[in-house]
This record gives C-alpha cells, structure tokens and sequence, in this order.
C-alpha cells in the first residue's frame, strides 16, 4: 500500500489537540454540576467525541477507504454488542 | 530433525541448504514454523496428559491417594492452563493452519512470514513466563484455569506471572489471526475463489476473526488481574465499589469464544477428512461453510452460560441461555451434512477417518450435553460437578484433540514423506476411543450424582465409578502411547508417502511430498472445487 498518504496540516492538528484539551477541560468541569445520573451519559459521550477525533483524524481513518472504515465499524459495533450484553446482567440485577 | 532421516529428493527440508537449529528457530517458512508450532504445542499437550493422568490415580479412591488438596488444586489449574493456552487455542491455526492453509490456497507463504515467526517466538515465551510461574514466588496457581476473583485477587500463589504468560500468548494468537486473515484475503490464487475455498481454510478464516476480536478482551481483563494483586485497585472488590461479576463477564467474553478457537479448526479438518474418506464431494459446501461465521458470530454472545449460579440478573439470564441454542443450529448443520457426506460414500476406515468419525460422535454427545448446560434450570443441577467436566472434555479431548489425531495422520505423512503402519494405528484408535467413552461418560453419570468437580476428596459413595474413570484413562493413555510410537516412528522411518495416496483434491496433494519450500514451481491455477475427486487418481 504504497499510495500517496495524506499528510494532515500542523494547523489542523493543533487544533483537535486543542480541542481534545478543552473537551478535557468539559469532562472534569460537568463533575461540578448537579445532573444525576446523566453525569455519566455526558463524560461518555464526551469521551465518544473526543474518541472519534483522534480515531478520523490522528489515525487517519478520513482519509481511509472504504474497507477499513467497515472494518473499524465492525470491530466498534462488536464491542458494543459485547457491552451492551452485560447490561441484561447489571441492569436488571 | 536431520535431514539424512527424511527422503532423499529436494523439499522444504533441505532445498535452503540451511541445517541446524536456527534453520529453524529463524525460519520464516510457514512449514517450518507449523512444525515448530506443531512440536511446541504437542509437548504441552503430553504435560497436560501426565497431569490429566495424575489427577486421575488422586480421583482413583476416595481420600488422600497420592496427593493433598493444595497440590491438587495447583495440578488441575496447571493441567487447565497448559491444555488450553498452551495446546488447543494455538495447536490448530500454529501448527496445521501453517503448515497446510498457504499450500491449500495456492500461497507461497503466509502474507506476513516474519510476524509469523514472531508469534511462535511470543508464544514460547509466553510458554516460559507460565512455566516459571510454577516455580517461583508462591508456587504454582491454584485458582483454576479461570483465574475467578476475589481468589485470584488474594491467594498467595503465583497468579500474577502466570497470568502474564497468558497475556503474551494472547498476542501470540492475536497476530496469528491477523496473519490469517490477511493471507485468506489478499493470497488466493487464481481462481481460487471463496466458494472454491477448502473448509479447512473457511474454519481457520473465522477462527482467525474469533482470535483478533475477542483475545484483547482477555488481556486486559488479566491485566485488571494484576492491577488487582498488585495495586489493589478494587475493580473487582465490592468493599471498593467494584463488581466480582463484571471479572466473570470479562473473562467469558473472551473465554467462550476461545472455546470456537479450538472447535472451528477442528470442525475444518473433520470437513477436508471425510469427503476424501468417502469418496463424494461434500454435502452441502455453503452450509458448512457459513455456519462456521454463525458459530463464530452467535458463539461471541453466550458466554453468560457460564454465570447461571453466579447472582446474575434473572433476565440475563434468559437472554443468555436463549443465544445458546441458537449456536445448537450451526454445529447440527455441520454434523447434519457430514453424516450425509458419508451416505452412498465409497468409505473407507483408515486412521484418519476413523478419527474423524469418533469426532462426529463424540461431539455431538458433547454438544448435547451442553444443551443440558445451557439451559438455565437445569444447569443449577449440575453445574459445578464432574458433568462439566465431562462435557467439557467431551467437546474439547473427544472433539478437538481427536480432530487434531485426525490431522496428524491425515498431514504429517505428507511433510515428512513417510507413513505410519495402519493396524497399529487401528489398534491405537480402538483403545483410545474405548478409554475415552469408559472415561468421560463415567464422569457425567458422577455428576449427574452430585460429585462437585475440583475437589481432591468425595463420599464413598462415588468411589466405584471413580475406579472406573480412572481405568478409563489408563485404556486411552495406552492407545496414545500406540498411536504416538507407531505415528512417529512411521514418520521418521516408515514407508515411503508419495504423490496422493488418499486421493485428496485440495492443492496440497497436487506439489511433490514433502514439498519444497516455495510450495509451487509456479503460481497455480485453480480450475475445480475442493472436493471434486475426478483426476485424483483414486476413484
């Protein structure tokens, strides 16, 4: 696989670093907040966010073809498959 | 492994001209990296026999007989450990899968030789950390082959470097099915399409997905293990807010499905065997074919079957003991088909076929106790008792290891360029087959009695079908050492195999024997299925 990679901008990287801090910054500072039981459902989703930038742009997979884009959302909806099983377990226990 | 001991012509053991034991130890031949695995994993194999053996004469009275609890207790954890990490989970794909998938798709190698070789390196040192955990620092494990907390958490012995063995063999296994999966997709050759694949090399293919999805899942779990002992983390201790289940949840996740790591190759071999056996192609080709990604697939989702009695929600419960028959529908259509391969077949009963048959049987009686397993009520009954041990090995001894004697017979003649003696293996296989029955199915009646399993000690009561078990292992113990003179000693210094004895239609019997290292002069063409016998020379 030989083909031409794309090479991403300083500017750009910089700026999902800085973006990755601030939702940082989000996750620590929603703790303060009184919201229950959806603290948890706001620091995953959060962290789903911040997963999803470094996977699309610091792993690349933007700029990836079709396959590994597939391959990837397999491999993510087997995980949460195996997750979700588990709630049957915990909430319902 | 000289080569003046094999036959004279130019193959894989020769043709580099490299001798000695980095020739192989450095190789990158997938031939040569199948035998190493193939040694490596069936020494193991023979440990976890001794252990098995050991086990047996405590089990032969009731009491202390040769043995007190503690050493029972490390000797059964070590039997498990060595039998499944080191044996069955990387037996198959190492061993046969690199010694016949690239020939069977028409490859000069696997697509990548080096990490290949790195995996066998990963495994043996793997296979070193879990050997030194045996004697050092506590002594060896005690906890069972499912290093279940809060015991593993706390017991003295030395679970933390057992279960770091396990890790690195995890990666082992890991990079194997990456290997493989790559191979199967991007080195077929011509013509060899996915319907012509040959149903070994489709088992080994969702094997190998089984093997990258669900192996990281144990790792991390052991390295919680460890966290555990060495941090005190709490992950798994309620007093810290942590949950003992989510261990069990964790360790199944990957567990369950390791245990299609070691059936699906098995179910592959069985499925090459027994069309040749029979003369007929086989039946139903795309059946067996996607039921082994069913099984793969539905076999990701039930590892809760192993938690009925844990304090698991009753709806989980449900819903787990419901995805465990659906993973029944799978495996019937394989032995459905098999059974049907063989109808009308021309059959004949050399060592391998019947090694393949007794697969057939053995599993579905392994199977159909499983059911017994899964289903949620009666499960209460048994589980935790000799009945699981029994099923278990039913599955695994009577289904995989008697596949894995399939392919010994079936394969190795054809890398070494010799043969064994047939009666004696004949003999072989009766006693074995005869000692396993006598064995394992004594040990379901006991646990359907109530004899609970890992115990050193019982009432009197069980003792006469515990004698019997043990006389059980001493038959099938017997059959093994036949088996194993007789298979090596024909390897070595046998009979001449030559050209395609067993009229097999796959490509391996198609290059010289044994075949060089290159596998093909030059790249083949596929022009016919995998089990279309019309010019094999045999009728």
């Amino acid at each position: 696989m030989n083909e031409q990679h794309h090479i991403v901008s300083y500017r750009i990287l910089v700026g999902i670093w800085l973006a990755l801090l601030a939702l940082t910054a989000l996750t620590v500072g929603i703790t303060r907040l009184e919201l229950g039981g959806y603290k948890v459902l706001a620091a995953l989703t959060i962290a789903c966010v911040k997963a999803w930038l470094v996977i699309s742009i610091f792993m690349h997979m933007k700029y990836e073809g079709r396959l590994l884009r597939w391959l990837l959302f397999l491999t993510l909806v087997t995980l949460a498959i195996f997750i979700g099983l588990t709630f049957f377990d915990v909430l319902y226990r | 492994m000289t080569d003046n001991k094999q036959p004279a012509g130019s193959s894989f053991w020769n043709d580099t001209g490299k001798t000695g034991i980095t020739s192989w130890i450095f190789s990158t031949d997938h031939k040569r990296i199948g035998l190493l695995y193939f040694y490596s994993t069936f020494g193991f194999f023979l440990v976890g026999v001794l252990l098995g053996l050991l086990l047996r004469i405590e089990l032969m009275a009731p009491g202390r007989t040769i043995m007190g609890a503690q050493t029972y207790n490390a000797l059964f954890t070590v039997h498990g450990v060595v039998m499944i990490f080191l044996f069955i989970i990387p037996g198959f794909q190492g061993s046969f899968g690199n010694l016949v998938m690239p020939i069977q798709i028409g490859a000069r190698d696997v697509s990548f030789p080096r990490l290949n070789l790195f995996s066998w390196w990963l495994y043996m040192g793997g296979a070193a950390i879990i050997l030194t955990s045996l004697f050092t620092g506590g002594g060896p494990p005690d906890t069972g082959w499912t290093f279940y907390v809060p015991f593993s958490a706390r017991t003295g012995t030395n679970v933390s470097l057992a279960v770091l063995g396990v890790f690195v063999v995890g990666f082992s296994s890991i990079l194997t099915g990456l290997n493989f999966v790559t191979t199967i997709h991007r080195l077929r050759a011509e013509g060899m399409t996915w319907g012509r694949l040959p149903l070994f090399v489709w088992s080994l293919y969702a094997t190998a997905w089984v093997q990258i999805l669900a192996t990281p899942i144990l790792a991390i779990t052991l390295v919680l293990v460890m966290a555990e002992r060495l941090l005190g983390t709490g992950l798994f201790d309620p007093s810290k807010g942590g949950d003992p289940l989510m261990y069990q949840h964790l360790f199944w996740i990957y567990s369950h499905p390791a245990v299609y790591i070691m059936i699906l190759p098995a179910m592959g071999v069985i499925s090459d065997v027994i069309p040749v056996f029979s003369r007929k192609p086989i039946f139903g080709y795309k059946f067996i074919a996607f039921s082994s990604l069913a099984i793969a697939a539905f076999g990701s989702l039930v590892w809760g079957h192993h938690m009925f009695v844990s304090g698991m929600s009753d709806t989980a419960i449900l819903v787990f003991s419901f995805l465990t028959f659906i993973v029944a529908i799978p495996s019937a259509i394989k032995v459905f088909n098999w059974v049907s391969t063989l109808y009308k077949g021309s059959i004949s009963l050399e060592a391998p076929m019947l090694f393949a048959l007794s697969f057939i049987l053995l599993f579905s009686i392994g199977g159909l106790s499983g059911l017994i397993l899964g289903a949620a009520a009666t499960d209460v009954h048994v589980h935790d008792t000799h009945f699981v041990v029994g099923h278990f090995h039913y599955v695994i001894f009577g289904g995989s290891g008697f596949a894995f004697f399939a392919a010994m017979h079936y394969w190795l003649p054809k890398f070494y360029g010799r043969r064994y003696a047939e009666k004696p293996a004949l003999i072989a296989w009766a006693l074995m087959f005869t000692g396993f029955n006598i064995m394992y199915f004594t040990m379901q009646v006991l646990g359907m009695k109530g004899m609970p399993r890992r115990y050193y000690d019982y009432l009197p009561e069980f003792a006469n079908l515990n004698l019997l078990a043990t006389v059980g292992s001493w038959i099938l113990a017997a059959g093994m050492v036949i088996m194993l003179v007789n298979l090596f000693r024909g390897l070595w210094w046998g009979v001449p195999f030559e050209g395609n004895p067993w009229g097999g239609a796959t490509l391996e019997w198609s290059i010289p024997t044994p075949p060089p290292t290159e596998n093909f002069v030059e790249e083949p063409t596929v022009t016919h299925g995998p089990y279309d016998f019309k010019g094999t020379g045999k009728p």
